[in-house]
């Protein structure tokens, strides 16, 4: 039980009024932000992200991450009131979650959500307290060919199972990569792709990219659609909140399995999206009256809600214990590691103890204060959006400016900052997605040391990849995923033979 | 519970036509964003190859990884093109119709503006004149209350930022009237 008393210390380096102050700020930011439209988790996170380059890693950390939960919080609230997901991962929520509101049920379901989301990050929290010191310990005795073939695992698993075009996910990739490429050369010192530009001598920044690729073409997509919108105003009762709590053993079953589809896609590089849709098509699967769902039912809003959560809190796993991000929000709050100076991977749990577990500590606190905030608060928070969208579209551009000026003080990053929000605009637009180029981005020059790291230890033989039992499994299977639609039609060829078939 | 629900309504009186002819169609900017990328590709590609792409004792010299990541990106691009080709004639969806375009302009322009006002004015006074100009003349809202709100916003960000958290914004003449 060394995890336990880890944690224990991690609440007694959060238990001051300085952090908790900045956790509430943190969490009522990240509702904020979550309840606006043309924002979300991430966008709240790379744009808020300057505000705590002078604080000290731990408190930093537990502003964004709080942020984070706010944000996961809030986008509940538009589905619900106004049929308007927050976040993609909320879509699924609509779909009883609105039918609910205009039965006039819009506290029950707020409720629910709000529960679901405490439950799915809580398992997710608990998994990573016990799973993250093992993982990361184990990590330990990586050398550079492993981390290699981790990296590689992603990048393909990402190619062969996106839903994506497989030629738009390659080219989203290869670009991300190209540009964390670009500028002085980490291994030899040479200088890459600057075409003698002094501006690209620093290298194209991953959170200048991430705020206009998210916070600005966003704002652009945000633009094009129709902004009327009618909803319902709804106060949450104690008396309601009550009721949904003592019928949730009832939902267990529910509960537990979205939560378990949350975390496994979370680690994986699924994403919350796809989990809440898997956690929602399951729960009416096994439902004995399947067409109730969709016409208000309290579990078509747990399930969904638990899965997104879970997904969103798990992806956190193996950003702290490989230094691998499993989502978007995941990757933002990466960088913002290496601005702190601190250097992700296994080595944080050895090195910055304080950090992981303060970090870990303010997942369980920041979930119960959030939930408590929520509750309280959905009427103010519902009246946002009263607020005209002309009013909150110019203050959103002018914090993305901040934000890419502050992290390097360069007015370059501000015209960057513009030039990726008109390249996320456009790719969104054409179905070119942008998480693979985040990801790419983020990790490019850490893969691609890896990978020359190796060939320097292993005097440029590439075996080394399959020189002992561990390496040599994760690269095999980075590639059986990489060609995996490819091995899947050709099973499926097999199995019908006799029959007709279609290429 | 019906008696504690209040209807939200925000309506947008500005909003695209449903029947706004589109302006281009997604195949068209497919094609144009495959050619792009895949000049881009050339381009990267070249400069990577001069600073060599070979394969030495010691493993890949700086060029190599970037190169081979030139020739994917090149080869996706190229693929997306064809395919973009091929599914051209079947199917053109609408990018954007007039109506979005002109919404998106009237959100792009005076981005741009501000950036440019950034580089001379500085930060603050550029995000003063983005806000009070975007209500005022996007918004349709009352000219006090844009200035107000823009002045509130524009003053808030220059505490949190140039004096609660030492981040420091770009400057104009305007700051150092006052001596910052």
């Amino acid at each position: 039980m060394e995890a336990f008393g880890l944690l224990l210390h991690g609440f007694a380096v959060l238990l001051t009024w300085k952090t908790l102050v900045l956790m509430m700020v943190g969490l009522v930011l990240g509702i904020f932000v979550g309840v606006l439209p043309g924002l979300g988790g991430p966008n709240g996170v790379a744009i808020l992200l300057p505000l705590t380059f002078t604080m000290d890693p731990t408190s930093a950390i537990v502003m964004l991450s709080c942020i984070y939960w706010g944000a996961l919080f809030g986008g509940a609230i538009t589905s619900i009131l106004f049929n308007i997901p927050g976040e993609a991962w909320s879509v699924a929520t609509t779909f009883d979650g609105y039918p609910m509101a205009q039965q006039g049920r819009a506290a029950e379901a707020l409720t629910a959500a709000f529960t679901s989301s405490f439950i799915g990050s809580l398992v997710a929290v608990l998994l990573i307290t016990f799973l993250a010191p093992m993982i990361s310990s184990f990590a330990l005795k990586f050398g550079p060919p492993e981390f290699f073939a981790v990296y590689l695992l992603t990048f393909c698993s990402f190619v062969g199972l996106g839903r994506e075009a497989k030629h738009k996910t390659i080219i989203s990739m290869s670009l991300g990569l190209l540009l964390a490429g670009v500028g002085m050369d980490t291994v030899s010192g040479q200088l890459r792709m600057t075409f003698g530009s002094a501006e690209l001598l620093r290298g194209i920044n991953f959170l200048v990219a991430v705020i206009g690729l998210f916070g600005i073409s966003e704002i652009l997509l945000t633009m094009e659609e129709r902004l009327a919108l009618r909803g319902h105003a709804a106060s949450i009762s104690l008396r309601v909140v009550l009721s949904v709590w003592k019928d949730l053993p009832k939902y267990w079953v529910t509960l537990l399995r979205s939560s378990f589809i949350g975390c496994w896609l979370g680690i994986t590089p699924g994403g919350a999206i796809a989990a809440s849709f898997m956690g929602y098509n399951l729960a009416k699967r096994f439902a004995k009256d399947p067409e109730s769902f969709g016409k208000g039912r309290i579990e078509g809003v747990f399930a969904p809600e638990t899965a997104a959560h879970a997904s969103g809190t798990s992806a956190l796993l193996p950003m702290l214990a490989l230094g691998i991000p499993g989502s978007g929000t995941a990757a933002i709050l990466l960088g913002g590691l290496m601005v702190w100076g601190l250097n992700p991977g296994p080595l944080l749990f050895v090195e910055h103890k304080d950090f992981v577990w303060g970090l870990i500590a303010s997942m369980y606190l920041g979930n119960v204060v959030g939930l408590v905030l929520v509750l309280t608060t959905v009427p103010i928070f519902a009246s946002i959006l009263r607020v005209p969208f002309a009013a909150v579209a110019p203050m959103i551009v002018v914090s993305c400016a901040i934000g890419a000026y502050a992290i390097q003080n360069a007015m370059f990053d501000i015209w960057l900052m513009l030039g990726f929000g008109v390249v996320g605009y456009v790719f969104k637009k054409i179905g070119i997605p942008l998480a693979p180029f985040t990801l790419a981005l983020v990790l490019g020059n850490r893969a691609e040391d890896a990978f020359r790291l190796s060939m320097i230890g292993a005097g440029g033989d590439l075996k080394v990849f399959w020189s002992n039992g561990l390496v040599g499994s994760i690269t095999t299977l980075a590639i059986v995923l990489l060609f995996w639609p490819v091995i899947d039609r050709v099973l499926a060829g097999l199995k019908g033979a006799r029959c007709r078939q279609t290429a | 519970m019906s008696q504690t629900d209040l209807e939200i309504v925000v309506d947008d009186p500005t909003a695209p036509e449903d029947d706004s002819p589109s302006v281009i169609s997604s195949g068209t900017i497919e094609i144009f964003v495959c050619l792009l990328l895949l000049a881009l590709a050339a381009t990267l590609g070249y400069d990577n190859w001069r600073s060599g792409a070979a394969w030495d004792s010691t493993g890949p010299e700086p060029g190599y990884f970037p190169f081979y990541l030139s020739v994917i990106l090149g080869g996706g691009s190229l693929y997306g093109l064809i395919a973009a080709f091929v599914a051209h004639r079947a199917a053109s969806e609408s990018f954007v119709t007039r109506a979005q375009a002109r919404r998106v302009m009237a959100v792009f322009v005076p981005t741009l503006l501000f950036c440019l006002v950034v580089q001379f004015l500085g930060l603050y006074v550029a995000s003063f004149l983005l806000i009070a100009s975007f209500m005022r003349l996007l918004g349709k809202i009352a000219l006090w209350k844009s200035l107000l709100t823009a002045f509130l916003f524009t003053a808030i960000m220059f505490v949190t930022f140039d004096i609660a958290f030492d981040v420091i914004m770009p400057k104009g003449p305007l700051e150092a009237a006052f001596g910052y």
